[in-house]
This record gives structure tokens, sequence and C-alpha cells, in this order.
């Protein structure tokens, strides 16, 4: 079955001829359902393996199955059944670049993810992650006319040149003088703790390169807002979980042994990614800059779950390990849904509108219901409340957050709490970003006129989002269901099962590790809220005034007032440039009060760039210098010069 | 989970939506009592509310449906977080449905529909208390939970019901810790119900108010919704307070007798705690929204402080 699928994503790719975008993007919807339904299947099943007769000679491909990578194939699935779905009607009506191109180059960056989630030796693995990145790096380009775009391709594609090589590196140490490739080889080596901790850190700086882990995430908020929607949208929903499932498969089955440091170190760098992220997408005045740093932020969430599941898993904790994976794991797909949902929404608000910067959007409720409606779901669920999915998750997190005082390390049961603390503020401030998000874009009077004009989506739009949507409220709803399928994964990678404590209550309530330390239950929420809501409703109804009148705004009685009186994107997120203005490079700029034509601007720029990229980039440029001194042109210099080398080389040899 | 369970779980609800305007008449009493005024009379906020229902809605011309379902959601998040706090007795059917950090999602679902809304029909003063309602909530939180961290430890657990278990059931025994988490919950509940110094209850029209700024477009039966809400809020957390850091007299399981007991110990825990309130807020002046974060990284220290002291001294 698996194969099937793989075979139609196969087959989509080569036929570029193909005019129509709405037929082949169908297709490739068809091939993402039966992805979703292969992974569902598979997460119950043992692993399978498999050799294929490609490649190389004497370097076959080996591929295999098991829960996790099922896991990640059926987040693949889902979300890609709806970016295809979006795609169909998004480039049906000129999503920009030559449309052939646009549809090859897609579904080799799809059957690329695919490979690199069953790939079982290093040799395939780096194959498709390279089709893979080379695959959005075209995408991400698709408007190359525009100088801009093009440089934000080049960084992406620096940022994933460098990680490929870390990767690398990984697997070469991983291997440890065997010289065969394949991941089974790689689970037997026997590899000092020495040897795994350096293997561990590149893996950490491979995959982080790719998923945005700080200070590597500078390609994603430049990557994201130049890719057509549809792109980023799986960019930035599934990719980055690539990077997430091949550094879960580095630390918890190549390496057979962890280290409690290790741990704390991605617990560390996860924190600090979130609330980076966090910090920074209050500031955006782009929407979709807004969203990549946003997913910076649940990056970094992702990486803090592996990081508690990592110490965990070190002491030998095994059980809480599962819970600190559980929450990882959930996170994972909650991203890929919420995530792929919102770009999808900002992709119908751009073609709707035209406009990317949140200054100039507002009041499209009224315009685009269905959007609005279906990204109003999206944001509850990214803001993390209940009793959408997004809570889950966060919920799960911050059990095994509470779990860690059973560490037998006191530094540990200190400095761990203090973490739980920052991730409350890095959820609080998800929140503050995506009630900006919505009411600036969706809510208020619209900022241009043109916004009056705005259409609704089309059909095929809606239904890609609706099927997101539906993926968020029933994750959100019965966690446990789903919680269960995913025990497996939990006694592959750490060898403990959630079963006792998910068959412990009933299907409604989830629980950490059991009912008496914490349990949750998000069908009574709902449950309850509905019914307050109609029992309130019918009974005010029934018994008080029912009239309703329009009539212009009161505010407070102020009368004239225009759309440029409401907060901007820019008003929104002050506050937060306020109090955390240590963290932002902020170039502003205040008129004075007897300026004629007052101008006000203010721009933010991320400090990494300064502290970091740029004194990199002129050191390689100091040292390309010194390398400029014996090269000259000339022919005859460089013939000395091998020569030399041969003599060198001779000597050596003799 | 019998029926009288399931008649208890009724009993709290309902008890607590009727009485908490009564708890905000209480506090207002004590308030003016204190600064001098000749109190209004405990039964103001019942008049304030019927008055609002029978009114008709006046809504603004774009307003949207956002704007009208928001009181109705905010609302039924305050019920359901009265539901599941500990109030009079500790086996309530839908208090499993919620630990703490459950409630805390609860309190954000609803403030972040309050916020959106108050974004909806595009004026200036209701983007300006929308932004700074979710600034105080977003620095809030993070201290709000490292308030329930310290109990949680102490109890293993973070439902509500088993941390008041451990403390109600077990040797009595001083936590030096507890009281640093106690100062630090009593300054989260007042910025999270927008009481002085954080924001002023009693301000209508003032370019500083942040909650009433929200409610500006709301009229009749969804301005009473959100006042209702609101009041229910302030005894919501009343309640968490008592069942952290007072929970003796709350009825233990099976514990019939015990209810009417507990009935009373809560009337006169209420009416203590609003005392304090009102204490606290003629004393205490309100302050710039700049110097909110300083305040609530107070709350917070306080907090991360006592559970420290719970490692140390405690553990």
């Amino acid at each position: 079955m698996f194969w099937l699928a793989l075979g139609l994503f196969g087959l989509a790719a080569p036929v570029e001829r193909g005019r129509h975008a709405r037929l082949f993007f169908s297709l490739s919807a068809i091939g993402g359902v039966v992805l979703t339904v292969v992974g569902l299947a598979g997460l119950g099943n043992w692993p399978q393996a498999m050799v294929l007769g490609l490649g190389l000679p004497d370097l076959p491909f080996h591929v295999r199955v098991d829960p996790l990578s099922s896991f990640f194939i059926l987040l693949l699935g889902v979300a890609s059944a709806a970016v295809s779905v979006f795609s169909a009607g998004y480039f049906e009506r000129g999503g920009g670049g030559d449309i052939r191109l646009v549809c090859l180059q897609y579904h080799v960056f799809l059957a690329s993810m695919v490979m690199v989630l069953v790939a079982d030796d290093a040799y395939l693995f780096m194959v498709a992650w390279e089709s893979m990145a080379l695959a959005s790096y075209f995408l991400v380009i698709t408007d190359h006319r525009v100088a801009e775009i093009r440089r934000a391709g080049f960084i992406y594609l620096v940022v994933a040149h460098l990680g490929a090589i870390a990767i690398l590196l990984a697997f070469g140490v991983l291997q440890l003088g065997q010289w065969t490739y394949t991941f089974d080889a790689m689970r037997n080596a026997p590899l000092s703790t020495g040897w795994g901790a350096v293997a561990f850190l590149l893996a950490l700086i491979g995959f982080g390169a790719k998923a945005g882990f700080l200070p590597l995430h500078i390609w994603l908020p430049e990557a994201h807002p130049a890719a057509p929607s549809p792109v980023s949208a799986l960019m930035s929903g599934v990719m980055l979980k690539t990077a997430v499932y091949g550094l879960l498969r580095v630390s918890f089955d190549l390496l057979q042994v962890q280290v409690w440091w290790w741990g704390v170190l991605a617990l560390a760098v996860g924190l600090a990614t979130a609330f980076y992220g966090a910090v920074f997408a209050a500031v955006q005045t782009d929407m979709k800059r807004l969203l990549a740093y946003s997913s910076i932020e649940n990056i970094g969430v992702i990486l803090t779950g592996v990081g508690l599941a990592l110490v965990f898993h070190a002491y030998a904790m095994n059980l809480l390990a599962a819970v600190a994976l559980a929450a990882t794991l959930y996170h994972c797909l909650n991203h890929a849904l919420f995530k792929t949902l919102l770009f999808l929404a900002t992709g119908a608000v751009m073609h709707a509108t035209r406009q990317r910067s949140l200054g100039k959007l507002g009041g499209l409720i009224g315009r685009m219901p269905w959007v609005a409606a279906l990204a109003l779901i999206g944001t509850l669920a990214i803001a993390g409340l209940p009793p959408l999915n997004g809570f889950v998750s966060e919920w799960l997190l911050f059990q095994s957050f509470l779990l860690s005082p059973g560490l037998p390390n006191s530094y540990l049961n200190m400095f761990i709490p203090i973490g739980t603390a920052l991730l409350a503020l890095v959820v609080a401030l998800s929140g503050y970003v995506m009630v900006k998000f919505f009411g600036v874009v969706f809510l208020g009077l619209p900022r241009e006129e043109s916004l009056r004009e705005a259409h609704d989506a089309g059909m095929a739009e809606r239904v890609a989002m609706g099927w997101l949507a539906a993926w968020c409220v029933v994750l959100g709803l019965v966690p446990v269901l789903f919680l269960r399928a995913l025990d497996p994964i939990f006694q592959l990678m750490v060898g403990a099962t959630l079963r006792d404590s998910l068959d412990a209550s009933s299907w409604m309530f989830v629980t950490a590790v059991s009912p008496e330390q914490a349990s949750y239950s998000p069908i009574v929420f709902l449950l309850v809220i509905v019914a307050v809501i109609v029992l309130g409703g019918l009974g005010l109804r029934r018994w008080f005034s029912v009239q309703r009148r329009r009539a212009p705004a009161w505010d407070c009685g102020f009368g004239k007032r225009n759309a440029r009186m409401q907060d901007t994107a820019e008003g929104y997120g002050q506050p937060i440039k306020q109090i955390f203005q240590v963290f932002l490079r902020l170039d502003r700029h205040h008129p004075s009060p007897f300026d004629p034509r007052p101008r006000y601007h203010s721009r933010i720029e991320d400090p990494i760039w300064e502290r970091l990229y740029v004194p990199v980039a002129r050191l390689v440029d100091r040292l390309s210098a010194l390398v400029g001194v014996v090269q000259h042109g000339r022919i005859a210099v460089y013939l000395v010069y091998s020569f030399l080398t041969l003599l060198l080389l001779l000597a050596l040899i003799l | 989970m019998s029926f009288s369970h399931v008649l208890l779980q009724l009993i709290q609800g309902l008890l607590a939506v009727a009485l908490a305007p009564l708890v905000l008449g209480w506090v207002n009493q004590c308030r003016a009592w204190l600064q001098n005024r000749s109190a209004p009379s405990l039964l103001q906020p019942y008049r304030v509310l019927l008055k609002l229902l029978r009114k008709e809605i006046v809504l603004a011309h774009n307003a949207s449906w956002l704007l009208r379902c928001a009181p109705y959601v905010v609302f039924a998040c305050m019920v359901l977080a009265a539901c599941i706090v500990p109030l009079v007795a500790t086996d309530l059917p839908f208090s499993l449905a919620a630990d703490v950090i459950a409630l805390v999602g609860l309190f954000a679902l609803a403030r972040v529909f309050m916020a959106l809304a108050a974004m909806d029909v595009g004026t200036a003063f209701g983007t300006l208390g929308s932004r700074r309602e979710m600034l105080i909530a977003a620095l809030a939180e993070p201290a709000l939970l490292m308030v329930f961290f310290t109990p949680a430890l102490i109890g293993h657990s973070t439902a509500l019901p088993n941390i008041v278990e451990t403390f109600t059931t077990g040797p009595l025994q001083l936590y030096p810790s507890m009281a640093f988490a106690a100062v630090a919950f009593i300054m989260v509940l007042l910025a999270e119900n927008a009481r002085i110094p954080v924001d002023n209850p009693s301000t209508h029209l003032e370019l500083t108010m942040v909650h009433e700024a929200m409610l500006l477009e709301y009229s009749g039966r969804h301005l009473a919704l959100m006042d209702w809400a609101h009041a229910l809020k302030l005894m919501v957390y009343m309640a968490i307070g008592i069942a952290l850091f007072l929970p003796w007299g709350i009825a233990r399981p099976h514990d019939w007798l015990g209810v009417p007991l507990a009935l009373i110990a809560m009337v006169v825990k209420l009416m203590a705690i609003g005392a304090g309130l009102a204490l606290l807020e003629t004393l205490a002046a309100k302050m710039r929204i700049f110097k909110v974060p300083e305040f609530l990284g107070m709350a917070f220290m306080l907090a991360v402080l006592g559970m420290l002291i719970h490692f140390l001294v405690e553990a």
C-alpha cells in the first residue's frame, strides 16, 4: 500500500506538461489521503524493512517503515492533502511562475520528503534530504524575478547546506569505522559516550539548520514570505518536521545511549528558540513573517519536549520520557495542522487582496466569512486554547515538566521548573501573537478602500482549510484515542508504554501518568460550554428583551472615527517592543512635535544577524582575501603550483 | 459517579453563578465603607444586571458574529470554571475534567475571545484595551503557573481536589513556601481581575482603562453577560485561592454532613477575602501600564522563590 502512494507521487512528478493545475494537484491530494491512511495503518505495525535495487552498484537503497516514520508519513499525508487541494485552486488562478515547473518541483518535494522518512541508510537519506532541499529552494524562488526573493532563496540554500554537511558528518561519526552506512549498522556500533556526544551535537546542528533552532533560524523569516503560500505551508508545516524526525531518529534510535546533558542542551536551546520566536512574532508587521517566527517558536517548543524526553530517558525514567515524547509528537502533528491552515489562510487573503502587510488589511471577516471562520479555528488552536488540539500537547508538555522533580539530580530539579515558567511565558505570548494576527487581518475596519472588493476563497481552498480545521478539532477532542495509536512509538523509542495510564480512565479523559496526578477532558469542556451557551441563550430569549438594533459605534461618544484610528500591527506589538527591548534591534524614529509633515518609522532587525552572521561573513571575506594572495589568474603560476604539489606528493610517497 | 455527585455538582455550579454578583457587591460595599462613602446596597450588582438584561442591544454597524458570540463564550467558560474549582466539596465530577493547567487554559480561552471581540468594531479604545489585556495576561500567566507549581509539588498532583485533600488530611504543617506562593497569587489575582493597582474597576472613560475599554461596544444582555462573567471570574479566583491556601472546611468525599458546614465556611472565607481585597484597593493607587511588568515580575520571582524554598527546606 505504501508503495502505491509513493508510486503515485512518482507518476505525478514527471508529467510536467500538465496544462491544468487542477488535475495534477487533485491527483496528488489523493496521494496525500492515501499516505494518511498508510501512516495511520503503519502506526500499529512492527518495523518492515526492504532493500530496493535502485541506487549505485553495491549501494542499494535500504528502506524501512516503523511506527515513528509512519507517524511522520501520516503528518505529511494530512498536510499535503490539504495543500494539494488548496494549490489546485490557488495555482489555477495564476499563483505566479511557470505552472509546469512548479508542479514538477512540488511533487519532487513531496516524494523526497517521503523518502527521507523511510530511508534506512545514510546514503538514501542524504540523497532524499538534498533533493528535498533543492526542490524546496526552487519552489521558494518561484517568483525569481524579484531580487529580494532570490536573496531569500540564497540564504535558505546556504543554511540548508551547512546543515547537510553537519548531518553527513554525524552519520560519519555514527558508523564508527565500519564503513557501512545502513542505519542497522549504526544502531549496533559500539559508540563511546564521547563520540556519541559528537554525533548528537552534529545532528543537533544539522537538523537544527533545517528546523530553525536558534541561531540557525534566520532563513525561515526570509524564505517563508518569499515562497508562494502553499509552499510556505508545506515547508513550515511538514518540512520542518522532517528535521524533527531526523533528530528523533538519531538521538533515540541510532544512538543507543543518552547522556543527561544532551537533553539539557536541547531543552535550553528549545526554550531559547521558543522565546525568541514568540517575542519576534509579536512585533512583526508582515503576516507571513509573523507566521514564520511563530513556526520558530513552535519548533522551539517541540525541541523542548525532545530535550525533556532525553533527560528522562538518560536517567532511565522511561515512562516519563514517554510522556514527554507524546507531547513532542503531538505538538509536531498539531503544528503541521494549524500552521498549514494559517499559511493557507494567508494565501487566500493574499489572493483576494494582493496585500501581505498587516498594516493594509483589516475587516475581512465581513468579506471573507469562510476564511475567517476557518482561520479562527487555526488561531485558537495555535494559541493553545482548550478544547482544541494545541492545548493537548501543551498540557502534556507542562505535565512532563511537572514530573521533573523526580529526577535524581538536584540542580536539574531546581532549574527545570524555571524552564516551565519560560514555557508558560511563550504560550501566553503566542496567544498575544495570534490575537494580533487574527484581529488585525480579519477584524475592525478595512484599512484600505480596495479591501471592500475582497472575495471569499473558492471551493477548493475552503475544502482544504476545512479538512485541516476538522483535524484540529478532532485531535483536540479525542486525544486519548490518538495517543493510544501512538503507543507503539513510545515502546520502540523509549521502551515504555502509556497504555496503563491511558486505559486507566475513560476515553474522555487524558492523563499524564495517573488520574490522581492530573486529568483533562476536552469533551466535557466543549459539552459544558455549548450547553451553557444554548441554555443561557434560550433562557435570555425567553424571559428578556430580544430587541436588537444597529447604530454607529459608541466609541465613548467620540463620534468621528476612521480606519486609521484603530491599532495597526505596529501598535499592537508596541508593548512587547517596549518590554523586550533588550532582545530586539530597534531602529526607531519619532517625529518632533513641530514637524509639519510628521513621519514615524520603526524597523526591527534580528540581532543575530549583527552579532553572529556579519562577523562570520567578514571573517570568511578576510580569509578568502588571504587565499587571494596566491591567486594571480596567470596560467603559468598555476602550472608552477601543480608542479610543486606533484613534487611534494612524490616526496611524501617515496 | 452517582446521582448525588451530579446533584452536588449542579448545586455548586448554580450557587457560584448566583452568588458571584453578591461577592462583587460585598467588595464594593467594603470599599465604600473604607473610603468613608455611603455604600450602595449589597444587591446593587443584581439590579444592574437585571436592568441590562431588559434593555435592547445596540450593535455597531460593522459588528460581526464574533462580537455577538463572545459574551456567551466568555460566560460559559466562567461557569465551567466555577464548576471545576472545589468551592464546597472536593468530589465533583467535573473537577476531573480539568487540573489547574487546564483551568489556566480555560481562562485564556475566555480572554482571547474577549480580546478578539474588542477588536471587532475597530475603535481605538477597543484595540487599546485588547492589547493591554493580552499583555497583562502574557505576564501574569507564567507567574500564576509558578504559583501552582509549589502546591502541586507538595500534593504530587495538579488537580485541585487532590491538593485540597493533601492539605486538609495531612498533619498540620507549616509550609514557608506556600506563604510566598500566596503573596504571588494575590498579585496575580489583582492583575487578572482588573483590580487596583493594575486596572481600575470603577473607571469608565479613562485613557488608562483596560478591561472597561474592551466592553465599550457592548450593551443590553451582552453587557450583562460580560459583567456577570467578570464577577464570576473574581469569585473563581478567590475560590482557587481558598482551595490552595485556606482549604480547611471544604467537604471531603462522601461527607454529606460536611456540606452545610462547608457552605458556612465558604461564606466566611469569601467575606474575609472580599474585605481584604477592598482594603488592598483602598491602600494602593493605580500604576502606569509600563509598571505592570515590574509588578508581575515581582509576583513571578516570589513564586519562584517559594518553589526553591520548597526544594531546599521542605523536600
